[in-house]
């Protein structure tokens, strides 16, 4: 079994806003793209124009409905990808040592050259987050595009993870969690940013931003008065507009 | 144990980095395309370009897989099999050109309208349309009718521009932000970023839509409005503000035409006309002086409420006739709360929250600024409300209205144009006098007399022939739709088999799968595609198709001329056209050919350059017939419009002129070299108040956007509507055919007011009562996005979704197939279920539904067996009235399909073993695509 480094120099992780995430899956053909084409085994697509097409994916964007007991159902877009846990199951169950979180930045990342393609690690996540590469037959997961956030090859401003640098609503933000003062940990603090499935005991890096509440405008007291009458004859409201007119 | 392995953490991102414009949907984002080898590696979001500023949707990042699609077609193809069969063989270019030569040349000789040349999701209008003026043709739009010309001239005749390409939020400033039914493509990556923009501050938008996904869900507050009544809800809005005084009552005094004054005497043959001048100017009473005096006339103070007597009859502003129409208790929000499906009290509090966001949190720019009548301000004064809307309204038969009633509220509370609001991008605002009016008058071996589109200004303008028959294919501007600006592309299959208003010989398609999701009524599309004549020649003679894909349409054309991927081409997102300009800044772009097509395909633009260079079109060639370009590159920098303007405004003449200037030869090198595109901005005192504003008018001016200024009112009220009900009325020298004038007079109002969709009223609602909608995933364009291997993943199916009014009702469970029936045919289809629904409708994505055959997919496809259309349950026409007539199921008013108009019922059934209808599979010019990608381009 594999050992978890005691501490990270830096958490670095996401933080994703549930009340901005349109569900456009941008960033999941972003990662898509990156980690096609870089770290590791390319991600393979089977059946990719026939009648079952699964390919590997790092990243997804499920969708869930929400019914609240009073008000209209909302409909919530939920990114899930790996979440670098402190307390990563998926290392301490790699079986070769090929599963690891990075001692710098904390990443929890594959060396796919010792991956036996066991996929205990898989059946370890409680969220789901790792794939098996269906061509290649070693196990994949989020990089934190570990080959951009420390790529000299590219300028400074573009080393974020792709589906960030992609998002077109700014809904994901990456940064050291492990830092109490860096943005991303102050957005967390001012939105009430929260583990997923914290009772798992996982110490998620990445954040989730819940919604915001909906549907105010159906609560009376958040808003103006209702609009009073001037007139309620045609005749008087041209009396009210030549009045007005005066005041101009 | 643990081991952390070395790993090399700058890997080189590419060899080469190429800068151009995506095409995976029609935002036209700026794209970074890294290369490796001479091969596409990666595409990536540009952070330089206006549009998009990095980021970069699914479909955008996903080009990789769309350029390498195994669907592209591979060379030049012949139809050898029977029309709808899908069987070809693969000719040389110059037999293809060479064929379409020997159709086309003897058409154009002897009756050029016998060519029906439409463009579907074309970027290259202002280029396509010039092609057809020179071929001579009347007949040709591109898919604008059966997209959303209702916004677009709702937009432009009402205020001078539109939603969209036309204009955006002030997205800096918008304090509240209402949002009517949007395809979730359109305009996607500004209006998210404008969404998450407004999120960070803290502002609060509203969504309106019967469907809460997408924008929808992210809004603070969803309106799951009844589809067809967001004009009855946009009108009762404006019951409750202008009764509780909450307008902007300067701002409708000095810039719209509230104040001028109209004919009031129902016996006068100008009844409803605007008082004008001798010069024609609209007439006003100053409120300082209380005389009549032209709209502009320096220093006037223009009175909203003021009457003129003239020669014994009764003028008055159009103020009174809104106060009339609006305060009317028929708009009051109990009177509409259940055809709308929203609460009274709603309507009221949202009225409540625009009017206190509008007037208590106005805002004030300190920036001076000099209107149209010489007249100075201090400042800016913005009210942070804005709207945005698009397909969701404007798909219906009452969509026109729709829009109008939108932009009358916009312009009620002083929104458009002022900092906060909703803010125009060059070249608007652009009023109706600056467009053209439409052209149609075809002459043997002639150019056509004019553009083919445009803006009527009243009867005179209608294409019409002598005999008073439609002179156009579509019948776009006539007594039917008169004001019809962007054609009815939906309309030309079928009036063209149907020899209604005449038969045609040759149909020329591009980019528009007409044989499947671009159509309504697809099965009976196929057959008036393949039906032939009592001598067996088909009923539509010849069918020319550009396509860069194998798409359905494939099957049924005659001659293929295949297009390169977006990758491969060269484009230009031209100020002439549909261009990428922002609220401060003129901007345009160029598509360039990144890497070089692996295929014997050509560029479409640059293939009609080649056809008209061997027809010899006037325009394409001089007097001796020498060519004037040799391809589209040549054209784009070369050609010139007028003197000076031509496709591209930066980098004109010696390579420092905007706008205007003479063609450089180094111009799209140097476009390039800027990354693509050029952007040239608007000065700070010229940013808002454009309409008005001298600095903005004279900046518009020196950019070659006009020739002189055009100041102008914004027409609440819109007078060239009222001249069509004039001659209904009986009046004037051009009359409308008797069974049309009820409708003319009902429907061209010239102020907006709501009436139900026509199919509902033609329809029994009690036996079809529920609605049905289709929308755009945002990760998906068209058909576009099922060959590619990535963003079929994501929407490999489509369900027809059910609220759970409907879903409990009926009992449906988890798995369940429903058959749908609507007045024109029946689907059978997979559902499911969603809550976040209105009650009384149902829909599903749009254009997932794919023919077996199509697209490099296997047949087993689930887009094939699973997916489904629409469009099968829609008729291009109206149900039969017994008159005689064939009534087109579009906006009476501009001919835009009216998609969103369905009513179906629903039942469960056992599941069948595909969608239903299913239809026999197409043979694959192209084959099918492999069984694994395993896609890397590097080492």
């Amino acid at each position: 079994m594999t050992t978890l480094p005691d501490t990270t120099t830096r958490k670095l992780g996401l933080v994703i806003d549930l009340d901005t995430c349109v569900g456009c899956h941008a960033c999941v053909i972003a990662c898509k793209g990156w980690n096609t084409e870089n770290y590791g085994a390319p991600l393979s697509d089977e059946d990719p124009y026939g009648a079952a097409p699964s390919g590997t994916f790092l990243n997804r964007v499920h969708s869930y409905e929400v019914t609240p007991d009073a008000g209209a159902a909302q409909l919530v877009h939920f990114p899930k990808s790996c979440l670098h846990c402190d307390n990563a199951p998926c290392v301490t169950v790699c079986p070769t040592g090929a599963s690891y979180k990075r001692v710098e930045d904390g990443i929890v990342l594959v060396n796919e050259s010792d991956c036996i393609g066991c996929g205990l690690c898989a059946w370890a996540c409680p969220y789901g987050a790792r794939e098996m590469d269906a061509a290649e037959g070693v196990m994949k997961k989020c990089t934190l595009c570990v080959d951009r956030i420390h790529n000299e090859n590219l300028p400074e401003e573009d080393r974020v993870p792709a589906c960030v640098r992609t998002c077109p609503a700014g809904a994901r933000h990456f940064g050291d969690l492990g830092d109490p003062t860096s943005a991303v940990s102050l957005l967390v603090k001012e939105r009430g940013g929260m583990d997923l499935m914290p009772e798992q005991g996982t110490k998620p890096v990445n954040k989730y931003l819940p919604p915001r509440p909906r549907d105010r405008l159906d609560e009376v007291d958040v808003l103006a008065p209702l609009l009073a009458p001037v007139a309620d004859e045609p005749g008087g409201f041209l009396g009210w507009l030549d009045r007005a007119l005066e005041r101009l | 144990m643990t081991h952390q392995p070395p790993i090399d953490t700058s890997p080189p991102v590419s060899d080469a980095l190429r800068k151009t414009t995506c095409y995976m949907c029609a935002c036209r984002c700026g794209i970074d395309v890294h290369l490796k080898g001479g091969k596409v590696a990666y595409i990536e979001g540009n952070r330089d370009h206006p549009v998009n500023r990095g980021v970069l949707c699914a479909k955008g990042s996903a080009g990789i897989m769309q350029h390498n699609a195994p669907a592209r077609l591979r060379a030049p193809l012949k139809r050898v099999g029977p029309r709808g069969s899908g069987q070809f063989e693969e000719i040389s270019w110059d037999e293809a050109l060479g064929i379409a030569c020997d159709w086309l040349d003897p058409i154009r000789k002897s009756d050029p309208s016998k060519l029906a040349f439409f463009t579907g999701r074309d970027q290259s209008q202002s280029f396509t349309s010039y092609w057809a003026q020179n071929f001579g043709t009347p007949n040709y739009a591109a898919h604008g009718g059966f997209c959303s010309v209702n916004m677009a001239a709702a937009g432009i005749y009402t205020m001078g521009g539109a939603f969209w390409e036309f204009g955006q939020p002030d997205w800096e400033r918008t304090r509240l932000f209402i949002l009517f039914g949007v395809a979730e493509d359109h305009d996607s990556n500004p209006i998210k970023m404008g969404l998450g923009r407004l999120k960070a501050r803290g502002a609060r938008v509203i969504g309106v839509n019967p469907i809460r996904t997408g924008y929808n869900a992210v809004a603070d507050d969803w309106v799951g409005i009844t589809p067809g009544t967001d004009g009855l809800f946009i009108l009762s809005l404006i019951h409750v503000l202008m009764k509780s005084g909450r307008i902007d009552l300067d701002y409708l005094a000095r810039y719209t035409n509230a104040p001028v004054l109209v004919n009031a005497d129902p016996a006068s043959p100008e009844h409803g006309l605007f008082l004008r001048d001798e010069g024609g100017k609209p007439l006003v009473i100053d409120r300082i002086t209380g005389k009549l005096m032209a709209f502009d006339t320096p220093g006037a103070r223009p009175d909203l409420s003021a009457t003129h007597e003239a020669d014994g009859i009764t003028h008055r502003p159009v103020m009174h006739l809104m106060a009339e129409r609006y305060l009317d208790a028929q708009y009051a929000p109990e009177a509409v709360a259940g055809r709308c499906g929203i609460t009274a009290e709603k309507i009221r509090r949202i009225a409540a929250e625009i009017a206190r966001v509008a007037f208590d949190e106005a805002i004030t720019l300190e920036q001076e600024w000099t209107d149209f009548r010489g007249e100075t301000h201090q400042t800016m004064v913005g009210r942070p409300v804005s709207f945005h809307a698009m397909r969701g309204i404007s798909a219906h038969s009452n969509g026109f209205q729709t829009a109008r009633a939108l932009h009358v509220l916009q312009i009620l509370l002083g929104t458009v144009e002022v900092p906060g609001g909703f803010r125009f991008k060059p070249p608007y605002p652009k009023p109706v006098s600056a467009h053209p009016t439409p052209h149609c008058k075809s002459t043997p071996d002639r150019p056509l007399d004019g553009p083919h589109l445009g803006f009527v200004r009243g009867p005179e303008d209608l294409a019409l022939r002598e005999d008073g028959s439609a002179a156009r294919i579509d019948k776009a501007f006539t007594w039917e739709n008169p004001m019809s600006a962007h054609g009815l592309m939906h309309m030309v299959i079928s009036n063209a088999h149907a020899g209604d208003p005449y038969r045609i010989d040759t149909l020329f398609l591009y980019m528009a799968n007409m044989a499947w999701n671009s159509s309504m009524n697809t099965a009976r599309v196929m057959e008036m595609l393949t039906d032939t004549d009592e001598t067996g020649d088909y009923v539509i003679p010849r069918i020319i198709y550009s396509d860069a894909y194998s798409s359905e349409m494939v099957a049924y054309a005659d001659l293929i001329l295949p297009d390169t991927t977006y990758l491969e081409r060269h484009d230009c997102i031209s100020l002439l056209d549909r261009p990428i300009c922002e609220a401060e800044a003129a901007a345009d772009a160029i598509r360039w050919p990144v890497v070089a097509p692996d295929r014997d395909v050509r560029g479409f633009q640059t293939v009609l350059i080649q056809l008209a260079n061997r027809l010899k079109l006037p325009g394409f060639t001089d007097a001796d017939g020498r060519a004037k370009y040799t391809d589209y590159a040549d054209y784009i920098v070369n050609h010139e419009r007028k003197p000076g303007i031509g496709p591209l405004m930066g980098f004109r003449g010696d390579g420092t002129d905007v706008g205007r200037g003479a063609p450089n030869p180094d111009q799209l090198e140097r476009y390039i070299e800027n990354g693509g595109f050029f952007v040239h901005h608007i000065p700070e005192a010229a940013q808002f108040y454009k309409p008005w504003n001298m600095a903005y008018q004279d900046w518009a001016v020196d950019t070659g956007l006009h020739d002189t200024p055009q100041p102008y009112l914004f027409d609440l009220y819109v007078e060239t509507m009222r001249r069509f009900q004039l001659a209904a009325e009986g009046h004037g020298p051009r009359q409308p055919p008797d069974h049309l004038r009820e409708q003319i007079k009902s429907t061209m109002d010239p102020l907006p007011f709501w009436y139900p969709a026509l199919e509902e009223t033609a329809t029994d609602t009690a036996e079809y009562p529920i609605h049905a909608l289709t929308q755009r995933p945002m990760a998906m364009y068209h058909s576009w996005g099922s060959q590619n291997a990535w963003l079929r993943q994501i929407h490999g199916e489509n369900p027809l979704y059910l609220p759970t009014r409907l879903w409990e009702e009926h009992g449906f469970a988890p798995g369940d197939w429903a058959r749908v029936t609507s007045p024109h045919g029946t689907i059978t289809v997979p559902v499911a279920h969603m809550a976040a629904l209105n009650p009384h409708t149902v829909w599903t994505w749009n254009a997932i539904g794919k023919r077996k055959g199509a697209w490099a997919l296997a047949e087993d496809a689930p887009e094939a067996t699973r997916g489904f259309l629409l469009n099968h349950l829609i008729n291009e026409l109206l149900p039969e009235k017994g008159d005689g007539h064939r009534w087109s199921n579009s906006d009476p008013i501009t001919g835009q399909a009216a998609w969103f108009d369905l009513r179906v019922k629903i039942e469960r059934t056992p599941a069948p073993a595909a969608s239903q209808p299913a239809f026999a599979p197409l043979a694959s010019p192209v084959g099918r695509g492999p069984a694994r990608l395993s896609w890397r381009v590097g080492k």
